[in-house]
């Protein structure tokens, strides 16, 4: 603040006189607009505020539209209107003359209306394209400063299907003499990036050159189109590294004209936007990283003046190099910085410190450690957003050992908190990690926390509980203790509870109080009986507290409760406690019925095993969806693309919060496909229960995440290494740098926030081979992904297959030998990997019966060991039947070698089947003879010497993977030697067992309503404009064989069959650009399957 | 990362002038104006020039940057999901919202720097100027943030195409 000299106070004249100030342009102070300003400045009343601006609304109307107004009065009229506009009142009868203004006035009037038009009409407004026009005239102007305003405007808002037209005058403009000119041509460019990116990928080049333009100012705007570019694909631009280096190390260096300097720092905001840049390339790369150390540590170096805005530049430089590949001095430096930061009185520095720090945990924790009093301190600030950005910060390194106190914090600050915002936020936090580390936290979640929280809170709160964790006995502890609290919760004053936590604590006694022997039900079901007569019980959480009487009830003593309740509702207006109310009464006196609809105890479990009764598509809902949707309702979308489409279509969200989606149940299952449903409902009585299964199958991943979270560390009590690692912690803490003084006991107390942090540094403390930090071991995590294949156990199951295979062979080969002598015997199992041993059984019989069909099932795949010297060109092609000859075949793979005998495969394509050729060559100078075991009635073959035999397989499809692998075992005898047996296998994409359907739009429309398993995706179309879709479908017809139905407008319906005779329907859609997906088929993966490919075969495209 | 609206309002809460970068339905402004407005002027205690007690409109226009800002609070506000940067000039106030990922110090500073411009081309700018040459305190706005970005700050340069076009005017 170095050059703001403070001055003496500067009266202007006063408002009424008529007597401007020489050389400034305070003109207007007489003008209309000053009066309207004045008349309103003065009101006091909204009211008063309306009556005055319609007034004026009205003579500007009156204005506008006569033939006398000139150019200059058209002029001061805008401005009036647009400072009616900024106050909120609509005056869109201007518009058409703010366009007018543009393209008549002249100089100071034009650019108003430029302005005026920036201002009203948004993007899409179609008065804009009468701009086009104006824009296109003024760009090829001969004054400078039309051109310039023609580019401004074209900078801040242009119709997206007009860019061509001014495209190649703008391109033009790249190369003006004036920088000024140039630099606006960029950002008009820039603009065009951002709202149609494919129209301007042929001037890359041209991009490449701004940056490189000897003006600084050019080459700033461009930075903006490279911030851009670099965040959607950084390795595109890796190249560049070194030139925005290069800018930086300048700028920096002050080589910039003084001008540019702010409070004497250089371009400050442009060493920002560099920054910015650097920590985009240098991002996991660390070759990209050790170029730019130098100048980093440069900047931290410069940046040593006490000015806000450099400490905006070393915020943004330890962002940076907390975010490149890491280089220990540089981390010092940054720690240091940070320190600074947060130490600092100036509050805006201690929030950029706090911010700095929250970013910079979740690299390294044991940063948080450091300035822990500092933090704990900041937790008590008289500033709001001082303390809230601490508790950001404090989630982040939230553990087991510190959540208790964290979470204290976080409910404290909940408590006094007004604004539904930040309540939902931190509850939403608070209940993560409540999730994570289980304690009664839930409880005051829930009563705080009350009906604003987010519907998904209690839902996987209730997953959790019946889920369970590793050891049945702490599941049994945490149930026992919820029932418990939420007993005695009821037995006080449960009028004060919200809704939701109504809800949790009716489930949870509907389905856990039993656990607890010696409560009496009756009591359980009084209690819920007093719920339903207090007078705010909504009727959603009236229908909770049924379905939980419904599992209470068990005859006896209870019936009296039972009757009265199931009597007052069954006469209810509302439907959904009507239904409920008729199962209460049904199912408590039929207890048979009862134990078969409401299974006890992980009833969310049986549900899922049971899950062949189950329709998780609600297929049976189609006839009404189709009724539906013939009688003109609007086609059903999932959530996500709902929100997809809401996220387009708001941008600044200025809908109240806090308005969450009833959680009404039936609402839920008819119309909520897809939606993670009740959990609640799991014994549920209607059609329920399909979701569950539905969604326990599919949650099934997420669900180990928990559990593995969900340790025992963080339930049970802390084991005595957490304890001897918070006492090694203790001299740390009187170490802190930011200590001063005696502790504080209770601060000190609160230090034990850090003593998950500090166990970690203490790891380190104590010489243990880790002194890698944190953000080191992230990337290992990577490699030891891929190793957990799923399918593990298969090849036991191969094995024994392979045995029951060749027992099979021996039997027939026995069978044989009386008839004939063998000396070898070449038994062929081809089989496939599956988990399903059963099954496999079966399928071999199959073999047996109707070779040469064969059943390819999914599996793992081993590669084919592949020996560089075998012979690669086996002309072997020659020995296919003549049937087979004709077809085109794909290249003969080589399978595996033993001895003198050669496995090679190949597959073609047929119409109606896929047939698999194996070769076995014979080499070897000795005859064979062989038995192929799964022909019973094909007579035993010589085979002779440097022959080639082929054997045929026709391949159908059980269960759809992406890739289908086929495996086998060779096994033969030599003359004297030891029979010899090995495996090979074969692997083949999903998409050669893909035939075209052909069927008509009627039929395509009768069968998708009848397939139950589905999925859907967005995918990149091909091409734009209005071929785009045609173009798309077309490549997915050349790649994949489907077959296209029929494209209406937008949407097109394409159809398949996997082999034999699995249908597959795809219906897309463009949308926003891109191509909306959706597959359905009766086989369950096929669709995500095909989805796949789909994707493939437009990225290979 | 992108500034979602610059705004001035003055002490009583009028809007003196807005620019939205993002698009909000004209109905929903004065609503969202207000709201902020209360977000940021409910946590400040009055901010006194020194020697004077009052400095409503009705007393001698003050010169926006005759005070050292004090700085007792923290200038950044949580607005719903994103924050509001406000700083202080006489009775008027400048507010900016942005996106989280913003650096809100730069924001801050980018603030001071348009009001240091305003300074230079009204020649000691006070919240009249601004009222009364709305048009072109726009067009240097426009100058310096396009699309929610800051694309100039030279302050020559910001100037330039308005000060060409006074000479048009004059000349």
């Amino acid at each position: 603040m170095s050059d703001v000299v403070e001055k003496t106070l500067t009266a202007l004249p006063s408002l009424l006189s008529l007597d401007p100030q020489p050389g400034s342009a305070k003109l207007s102070s007489t003008s209309k607009l000053g009066n309207l300003i004045r008349g309103i400045t003065e009101l006091t009343s909204k009211h008063e505020e309306e009556k005055l601006i319609q007034h004026e609304l009205a003579s500007i109307k009156d204005q506008v539209s006569s033939p006398n107004t000139s150019m200059r009065q058209m002029k001061e009229l805008m401005v009036r209107a647009i400072y009616c506009e900024s106050l909120g009142y609509e005056a869109s009868f201007t518009y058409i003359h703010a366009i007018k203004l543009a393209q008549q006035g002249t100089a100071l009037e034009k650019r108003v209306g430029y302005l005026a038009v920036s201002l009203f009409l948004n993007e899409s407004h179609e008065l804009l394209l009468l701009l086009v026009n104006t824009v296109l005239k003024d760009l090829q102007s001969t004054n400078l400063i039309e051109v310039c305003m023609a580019l401004t405007v074209v900078s801040q808002m242009f119709p997206k299907d007009m860019i061509p037209a001014i495209l190649p005058l703008v391109e033009e403009k790249l190369n003006h003499p004036k920088e000024i000119i140039r630099r606006k041509a960029v950002l008009a460019l820039y603009k065009f990036y951002l709202i149609a990116p494919n129209q301007v990928q042929h001037i890359h080049n041209k991009f490449r050159k701004a940056l490189c333009d000897k003006d600084p100012g050019v080459m700033t705007a461009s930075l903006h189109i490279y911030l851009q570019m670099i965040q959607e694909n950084p390795e595109g631009y890796k190249d560049l590294t070194a030139s925005f280096v290069t800018i930086l190390k300048q700028v920096v260096g002050g080589k910039l004209p003084m001008d540019f300097n702010y409070h004497s720092v250089p371009a400050p905001w442009l060493q920002i936007q560099l920054l910015r840049i650097l920590a985009l390339l240098g991002k996991n790369d660390q070759s990209a990283s050790a170029v730019m150390y130098e100048v980093l540590d440069e900047s931290l170096r410069r940046a040593e003046m006490n000015h806000n805005i450099t400490y905006a530049i070393l915020y943004e430089c330890v962002k940076c190099i907390y975010t490149i590949h890491p280089k220990s001095d540089l981390l010092e430096k940054a720690a240091k910085c940070i320190g600074n930061f947060v130490l600092s009185p100036k509050i805006n520095l201690k929030y950029l410190g706090l911010k700095a720090l929250t970013y910079v945990v979740q690299q390294d924790p044991r940063l948080a450690l450091q300035h822990q009093m500092t933090i704990i301190e900041c937790l008590d600030h008289s500033d709001l957003i001082i303390k809230r950005e601490t508790l950001e910060l404090l989630f982040r390194i939230t553990n087991a050992q510190n959540v208790v106190v964290i979470v204290e914090k976080m409910l404290e600050f909940l408590r006094v908190n007004t604004d539904d915002y930040t309540t939902i936020d931190l509850v939403g936090k608070v209940a993560e990690l409540a999730e994570k580390y289980p304690s009664d936290t839930m409880s005051t979640v829930f009563s705080v926390g009350g009906d604003m929280m987010q519907p998904d809170i209690p839902n996987s709160f209730l997953k959790l509980l019946s889920e369970g964790f590793d050891s049945v006995e702490e599941d049994r502890k945490l149930r026992l203790f919820a029932v418990d609290s939420y007993i005695t919760l009821l037995q006080k004053e449960p009028g004060k509870l919200p809704q939701r936590f109504l809800q949790v604590i009716s489930w949870v006694l509907g389905e856990y109080s039993h656990l607890k022997d010696e409560l009496e039900p009756t009591v359980v079901l009084k209690l819920l009986a007093k719920l339903l007569d207090m007078k705010h019980t909504s009727s959603e959480t009236k229908s909770w507290i049924l379905m939980a009487m419904t599992k209470l009830c068990e005859g006896g003593a209870e019936v009296s409760v039972v009757r009265e309740v199931s009597e007052t509702y069954s006469s209810s207006m509302d439907t959904v406690l009507r239904q409920r109310a008729h199962e209460l009464q049904y199912l408590s006196q039929d207890s048979e019925l009862r134990a078969k609809v409401l299974l006890r105890d992980n009833a969310v479990q049986t549900c899922c095993v049971a899950g062949s009764q189950v329709d998780s598509s609600l297929s049976f809902l189609d006839g009404f969806v189709s009724e539906a949707l013939a009688a003109g309702a609007a086609p059903y979308k999932p959530p996500h693309q709902r929100q997809e489409e809401l996220a387009q279509a708001k941008a600044l969200s200025l809908e109240p919060y806090g308005l969450s989606l009833p959680m009404s149940m039936s609402s839920c299952s008819i119309t909520d496909r897809q939606s993670p449903t009740l959990l609640s409902m799991s014994s549920g009585l209607s059609g329920d229960s399909a979701e569950i299964s539905h969604k326990g199958g599919s949650t099934s991943l997420k669900l180990d995440g928990v559990k593995r979270v969900w340790g025992r560390e963080g339930y049970l009590p802390q084991r005595a290494a957490v304890e001897e690692a918070a006492q090694v912690e203790v001299p740390c803490t009187l170490r802190s740098p930011s200590q001063q003084g005696d502790p504080d006991p209770e601060k000190q107390q609160l230090a034990s926030l850090f003593f998950g942090l500090s166990s970690q540094s203490s790891v380190c403390l104590m010489g243990k081979p880790e002194p890698t930090p944190h953000r080191f071991r992230r990337k290992a995590k990577g490699v030891t992904d891929p190793t957990s294949s799923s399918l593990i156990s298969t090849p036991s199951n191969v094995e024994k297959l392979l045995c029951n295979n060749l027992l099979d062979s021996n039997i027939a080969s026995e069978l044989a030998v009386s008839s004939a002598k063998q000396i070898t015997e070449l038994p062929q199992g081809l089989k496939t990997a599956s988990c399903d041993v059963e099954a496999e059984l079966t399928d071999i019989a199959d073999i047996k019966q109707n070779n040469p069909s064969l059943i390819v099932d999914n599996g793992i795949v081993a590669a084919a060991d592949e020996d560089p010297d075998r012979p690669k060109d086996l002309c072997l092609i020659s020995h296919l039947p003549a049937e087979l000859s004709e077809l085109c075949h794909s290249e003969i793979t080589p399978l595996c070698t033993i001895q003198s005998l050669v496995l090679s495969a190949c597959h073609l394509q047929k119409e109606d089947s896929l047939v698999l050729a194996v070769f076995i060559s014979n080499s070897s100078d000795s005859a064979l003879q062989h038995i192929v075991s799964c022909v019973s009635d094909s007579p035993a073959e010589d085979f002779r010497g440097h022959s080639v035999v082929v054997y045929q397989y026709s391949l159908t499809v059980k269960r759809p993977s992406i890739h289908v692998s086929i495996e086998g075992t060779v096994s033969f005898q030599l003359p004297g030697e030891a029979p010899q047996a090995a495996q090979f296998s074969y692997k083949l994409p999903l998409t050669i067992f893909i035939r075209p359907l052909t069927v008509s739009t009627e039929e395509y429309g009768t069968m998708w309503l009848s397939f139950s398993h589905d999925t859907k995706q967005n995918l990149t179309l091909i091409g734009d404009g209005q071929e785009a879709l045609t173009a798309t479908l077309n490549v997915l017809k050349q790649k994949l064989q489907l077959h296209v139905v029929e494209i209406i407008g937008q949407e097109g319906i394409l159809s398949c069959r996997l082999l034999q005779d699995q249908p597959c329907l795809m219906h897309c859609r463009v949308h926003a650009g891109t191509l909306a997906v959706w597959l359905r088929s009766p086989v369950p993966d096929l669709p995500d399957c095909l989805i796949y490919h789909c994707q493939r075969a437009l990225q290979e495209y | 990362m992108m500034i979602k609206f610059v705004l001035m309002v003055n002490r009583q809460g009028q809007t003196r002038l807005s620019r939205y970068y993002q698009p909000v339905e004209l109905s929903r402004r004065a609503a969202l104006e207000a709201d902020v407005v209360r977000c940021c002027l409910s946590r400040r205690k009055e901010q006194v020039p020194e020697g004077h007690t009052s400095c409503g409109s009705a007393a001698a226009p003050l010169r926006l940057l005759s005070l050292r800002p004090l700085c007792p609070q923290c200038s950044f506000v949580e607005y719903r999901d994103f924050k509001l940067v406000y700083r202080q000039y006489a009775a008027l106030y400048i507010v900016v919202g942005v996106t989280d990922a913003e650096n809100e110090l730069s924001i801050y500073e980018l603030v001071h720097n348009f009001v240091e411009v305003l300074d230079k081309y009204f020649s000691r700018v006070s919240e009249l100027d601004i009222m009364f040459n709305l048009d072109k305190v726009h067009i240097i706005l426009d100058e310096m943030i396009q699309n929610g970005h800051i694309v100039e700050t030279n302050k020559t340069r910001v100037l330039a195409p308005l000060t060409a076009l006074d000479k048009m005017a004059d000349g």
